[in-house]
C-alpha cells in the first residue's frame, strides 16, 4: 500500500511538472519578438496590415484563453494547424519528423556501440603493443572531428564523385525499407563515426579497470585465457558503464542529429523545430518542444516507478524515512 | 567463445546488408517512363493562395505553371499575351478591351469566359485580398464581361503600374466553378496542376493533361526545399537535382564547372540590394552623410569579396530590363578624401556612430561585415547586429528601430517604395512622389521620362545606397534546355523548359 502511495504521489508530482512545462513553453514562444503576420505578410506589409491578420489568425485574443485552447489539444494530441505553407495538421507532420529523427539517432548509436566495442576492448588489450596504441590514437583523432565535417567529406567522396549513394533526402521505412536505409547510411555513418570514437575511449578504460579488478585476476589464475577472462567476466562489467556513457551520450547524439539534418537535407525533428523558430510558425514549435519536455518527465517518472517496485533498497529506505 | 563467434557473426551481416543496400541503388531518379524535373530552391512558398498570401515563393512555383494571366512577362520584360489574344486601349487611356483566347480552358474543362476573369478579378480587388494586391486593383473603376470573351475594364485615372500588375499575381484567372479552398487545391487553366505538398520539404506540380496550349514536358515537377545552400548544391552534383533555380552562394559556382554535365546561365534579377537608411536619424536626414557613405564605399570591390563579382552595379532602384533604367552607378564613385569632405561640412569630423541592423539571410552578414570595415576608413563606426528574419521585420521593418539596414528588395518595378507615404525608411519627398505619379498616368513616351528623372532624383538626393543588383544564376543538368536566363516576373516558369532524354 505504501508504495502504492509513493507512486500516486509520484504521479501527481508528474502532472504538476508537466503542467508548468506547457505553460513555461506556451509563454516563452509567445513572448518571442516577431510573429507570424509580419513573417506571412513580409516586406510589403502596409501599416497596420499585421495586427489585422493576427486578429484573423486569432492570435489577439488573451493568452489565458488560448493556452487554455492549447493545452486542452494537445490533451488530444491535437496541436492545430501550422500557419504556413500547406497549413498541415501540426500532429501528423510532427510524428512524420519524429520518424526520421529517431531512425537517424538509434541507428547512429547502435553502430557507434558495434564498432566502438570490440575496437575499445582491442585498444585496451593490446595496449602495450603498437596496434593497440594506433587503435587508441585514431579514436583521439576521431574524437576531434565534428560529425558535420565527417559528413560533408563523406557527401564528396561517396555520393558526388563515386556516386553510389544519395547525397542527402530521406525515404520513410514504410514506403520502402532499401530506399530508407540508403538515405541513411551516409548521415548515420557520419554520426557513428564520431560518436564510436567518444565511446571507444570508455570501453577502453573500463576494460582497462577490470583487467586490474580482483575477479579478473582469479579467472585468470584458475586458467582462463586472458580474452577469454574477458569475455565471460569482463564485459558484463563493462556494460554496466558503458550503458551510463550511453544514455549521457544520447543527447549529444540528439543535438549532433540537427546539424547532420542540415548537411543531409533530412526532414527531422531538429531541422523542422529551427526552420518552424526562424518563422515563429508557433504551433509547430511548442508541438515539437513539447513533444521533448513531455517525454524525458515520462522518462525520469517510469524510472523512478520501477525503481520502487524493483529495487528492494529504495524501498526499504523510503519506509525507514 | 560462441557469445563471440555470434558478435562476430552479426558484425558482418550487418555490414553485407548495408553494402547490398548501397549497391542496388537505382541511378536514374526517374522511375518507368514518367517525366520528371527535379528542382532544388531555397524559399519555400508561404502558401497556395496567390490572392492572400503574400511573399515570393508562392507566385515563384504558380505563377505561369498553374495559374495563368490574361497577358504574361517573357523572360526580356516584354509583355505578352497569354490568355488574352489581345487588348486595346482607349485614347483618354482609361478603357481596355480584351479579348480572350477562344481554346483557353480550365483544368476542370470550363472555358475560360468572360465572367470566369471577370469573377476573378472581383476576387482579387475585394476584402479577402492582401493589401498589395488590393492596391493594385485601387485605380480601377469597372470590370465587365460584354460578351463571353470579352471584358473590359475602365479606370477612374490612367495607369500604367495596373496593367503590368496584370502579368502577376494580381491578375490570376481562377476557375469560378471551384468552390473549394484555394490554400489547398488549385483550379487554374496552366499546364501544370497542383498536387501535394509535404511542408518543410517538397512542392510536387502534376502535367495538366487537358491543357489547351503546348502541351508540358514533364508529367510531374517537384520543387524541393533546402535550409542549407551546400546541400542544395550536393544534390544536383549527385544527380538528385536537374536543376537549381538560384544559387545563393555564387562563390560554389565553380563547382559546376563541368560543362558536358552541367550549364551554368547568369543573368539579371528585379533584387536591388539597398543599403537603406532611416531618414529619420538626425545624421542620416543629412543630404551631405547620405552621399559621403555613397562615396566612401566601393561598391565593385564588394561585389566581389561578397557575391563572388558577380552582380551588376545600378546606382538606383531600377533593374536594366526595366524600360526607364539609366546606368546611374558612377553618380558617387569610390573616392574616400570626398567622403571626409562632406563628413566634415556636416559637422561630423570627429567621426559618427551608426547601427547597422541586417537580417541573417545569404547577403546580411557578410556584406555587413565589409561595410564596417570601409567605413570605418571615413570615421564612419557601424555597430553591427544581425537579426534573424522575423526579429529583422519587428524591429527594423515594423518598429524602425535602427539606422541602416540591408535587403534585397526583389519585388518587379518596386522604385515606387520610395514614394509610399509610410514605409520603413521614413522617406518622404514630394517631388519624387510627383513624378511617379505623373508617369503613371501619362503617355508611354511620358512614362519612360518621369521614371527616368525619378530614379535619377533618388540618386542625386542619395535615399539609400543601391549597392548592386542580385544576380540570377541558374545552374542544371546538361541534358536540360530552354532555361532562361534572367528573373524579371515573380514566375520561375516552367513552359520554357525541356529534357533532352
Amino acid at each position: 500500500m505504501a508504495v502504492l502511495g509513493r507512486i500516486g504521489a509520484r504521479a501527481a508530482w508528474l502532472a504538476a511538472s508537466l503542467l508548468v512545462a506547457s505553460l513555461l513553453i506556451f509563454a516563452a514562444t509567445n513572448a518571442l519578438p516577431g510573429d507570424i503576420a509580419q513573417i506571412l505578410l513580409g516586406t510589403n506589409a502596409a501599416p497596420g496590415e499585421a495586427a489585422a491578420l493576427r486578429e484573423q489568425l486569432g492570435l489577439n485574443r488573451p493568452f489565458l484563453e488560448r493556452y487554455l485552447e492549447w493545452v486542452g489539444g494537445a490533451l488530444r494530441f491535437d496541436f492545430g494547424t501550422s500557419f504556413l505553407g500547406s497549413r498541415a495538421a501540426v500532429a501528423p507532420l510532427v510524428a512524420a519528423r519524429l520518424e526520421v529523427t529517431v531512425s537517424l539517432v538509434v541507428l547512429g548509436m547502435l553502430f557507434a556501440v558495434l564498432f566502438a566495442l570490440p575496437v575499445g576492448a582491442y585498444a585496451a588489450v593490446r595496449r602495450r603493443h603498437l596496434d593497440g596504441a594506433v587503435a587508441s590514437a585514431l579514436s583521439q583523432v576521431g574524437l576531434a572531428i565534428p560529425a558535420f565535417w565527417a559528413g560533408i567529406w563523406l557527401v564528396i567522396v561517396f555520393a558526388i564523385r563515386m556516386r553510389w549513394l544519395p547525397a542527402g533526402g530521406y525515404v520513410s521505412f514504410w514506403d520502402s525499407p532499401g530506399e530508407w536505409a540508403q538515405h541513411l547510411v551516409l548521415p548515420v555513418a557520419s554520426l557513428a563515426l564520431v560518436q564510436a570514437s567518444v565511446i571507444s575511449r570508455y570501453v577502453r578504460s573500463a576494460v582497462i579497470d577490470v583487467t586490474h579488478e580482483d575477479y579478473f585476476r582469479t579467472a585468470r589464475a584458475v586458467g582462463w585465457s586472458r580474452s577469454g577472462a574477458l569475455w565471460r567476466h569482463g564485459l558484463r562489467n563493462v556494460g554496466i558503464s558503458l550503458l551510463t556513457v550511453i544514455g549521457l551520450q544520447l543527447a549529444t547524439l540528439l543535438v549532433g542529429a540537427i546539424i547532420i539534418e542540415q548537411v543531409f537535407a533530412l526532414n527531422g525533428l531538429g531541422s523542422t523545430l529551427l526552420q518552424a523558430v526562424a518563422k515563429r510558425d508557433l504551433n509547430v514549435v511548442q508541438a515539437i518542444v513539447l513533444l521533448l519536455v513531455w517525454s524525458v518527465l515520462l522518462i525520469n517518472f517510469l524510472v523512478d516507478v520501477a525503481y520502487q517496485l524493483v529495487d528492494p533498497r529504495v524501498r526499504r529506505r523510503a519506509e525507514a524515512a | 567463445m560462441r557469445t563471440a563467434r555470434r558478435w562476430v557473426g552479426l558484425l558482418l551481416t550487418l555490414a553485407l546488408a548495408l553494402t547490398v543496400a548501397a549497391c542496388t541503388r537505382p541511378m536514374d531518379p526517374e522511375v518507368g517512363d514518367a517525366r520528371v524535373l527535379n528542382i532544388g530552391d531555397t524559399l519555400e512558398p508561404e502558401g497556395l493562395d496567390m490572392i492572400t498570401v503574400s511573399g515570393a515563393g508562392t507566385a515563384y512555383v504558380l505563377l505561369y505553371n498553374v495559374y495563368e494571366t490574361l497577358l504574361k512577362l517573357d523572360s526580356e520584360g516584354e509583355t505578352k499575351p497569354l490568355l488574352a489574344q489581345g487588348w486595346t486601349r482607349s485614347d483618354d487611356l482609361l478603357t481596355y478591351t480584351f479579348t480572350l483566347d477562344p481554346k483557353a480552358k480550365f483544368a476542370s474543362g470550363a472555358p475560360v469566359s468572360a465572367d470566369a476573369v471577370v469573377a476573378s478579378f472581383e476576387r482579387a480587388r475585394s476584402e479577402k485580398a492582401t493589401n498589395q494586391i488590393r492596391s493594385a486593383w485601387a485605380p480601377v473603376d469597372t470590370i465587365t464581361a460584354t460578351d463571353a470573351k470579352t471584358v473590359v475594364v475602365t479606370l477612374s485615372r490612367p495607369s500604367h503600374q495596373w496593367l503590368y500588375e496584370l502579368t502577376g499575381p494580381a491578375g490570376i484567372i481562377t476557375d469560378p466553378a471551384y468552390t473549394g479552398d484555394f490554400s489547398k487545391e488549385s483550379a487554374g487553366s496552366g499546364p501544370y496542376q497542383f498536387s501535394s505538398w509535404d511542408q518543410g520539404n517538397l512542392v510536387q506540380l502534376k502535367a495538366n493533361g487537358a491543357y489547351w496550349g503546348t502541351p508540358a514536358r514533364f508529367d510531374e515537377v517537384n520543387f524541393r526545399y533546402y535550409a542549407d545552400a551546400n546541400a542544395m548544391n550536393a544534390a544536383l552534383l549527385s544527380g538528385q537535382l536537374d536543376l537549381i533555380t538560384n544559387l545563393t552562394l555564387p562563390q560554389t559556382i565553380t563547382q559546376f564547372a563541368d560543362t558536358s554535365r552541367f550549364s551554368v546561365h547568369e543573368g539579371v534579377t528585379n533584387g536591388e540590394v539597398v543599403l537603406g537608411f532611416n531618414h529619420e536619424n538626425e545624421a542620416l536626414s543629412k543630404l551631405e552623410v547620405r552621399q559621403a557613405i555613397n562615396h566612401a564605399i566601393d561598391r565593385k570591390a564588394l561585389v566581389k569579396a561578397t557575391w563572388a563579382g558577380k552582380g551588376e552595379l545600378i546606382g538606383s532602384m531600377v533593374p536594366p530590363t526595366d524600360p526607364w533604367f539609366e546606368d546611374l552607378s558612377n553618380t558617387y564613385p569610390f573616392d574616400q578624401a570626398k567622403a571626409k569632405q562632406l563628413l566634415k561640412d556636416a559637422g561630423y569630423e570627429d567621426g559618427l556612430t551608426l547601427r547597422l541592423r541586417v537580417p541573417a539571410l545569404a547577403y546580411g552578414p557578410s556584406i555587413g561585415r565589409f561595410l564596417v570595415a570601409q567605413l570605418a576608413e571615413v570615421g564612419i563606426t557601424l555597430e553591427l547586429d544581425t537579426l534573424q528574419f522575423a526579429d529583422w521585420l519587428d524591429f527594423v521593418y515594423t518598429k524602425r528601430d535602427y539606422d541602416m539596414t540591408i535587403v534585397a528588395h526583389v519585388e518587379p518595378r518596386d522604385l515606387r517604395a520610395f514614394a509610399l507615404d509610410d514605409y520603413y525608411w521614413n522617406y518622404h519627398n514630394a517631388e519624387f512622389q510627383r513624378l511617379m505619379a505623373e508617369g503613371d498616368v501619362g503617355t508611354d513616351e511620358e512614362q519612360i521620362a518621369k521614371l527616368k528623372q525619378a530614379a535619377r532624383l533618388l540618386a542625386d538626393d542619395a535615399a539609400a545606397d543601391w549597392l548592386f543588383l542580385l544576380p540570377n544564376i541558374t545552374v542544371a543538368s546538361a541534358k536540360i534546355s530552354g532555361v532562361q536566363n534572367n528573373r524579371v516576373s515573380l514566375a520561375f516558369d516552367l513552359t520554357t523548359l525541356a529534357s533532352r532524354d
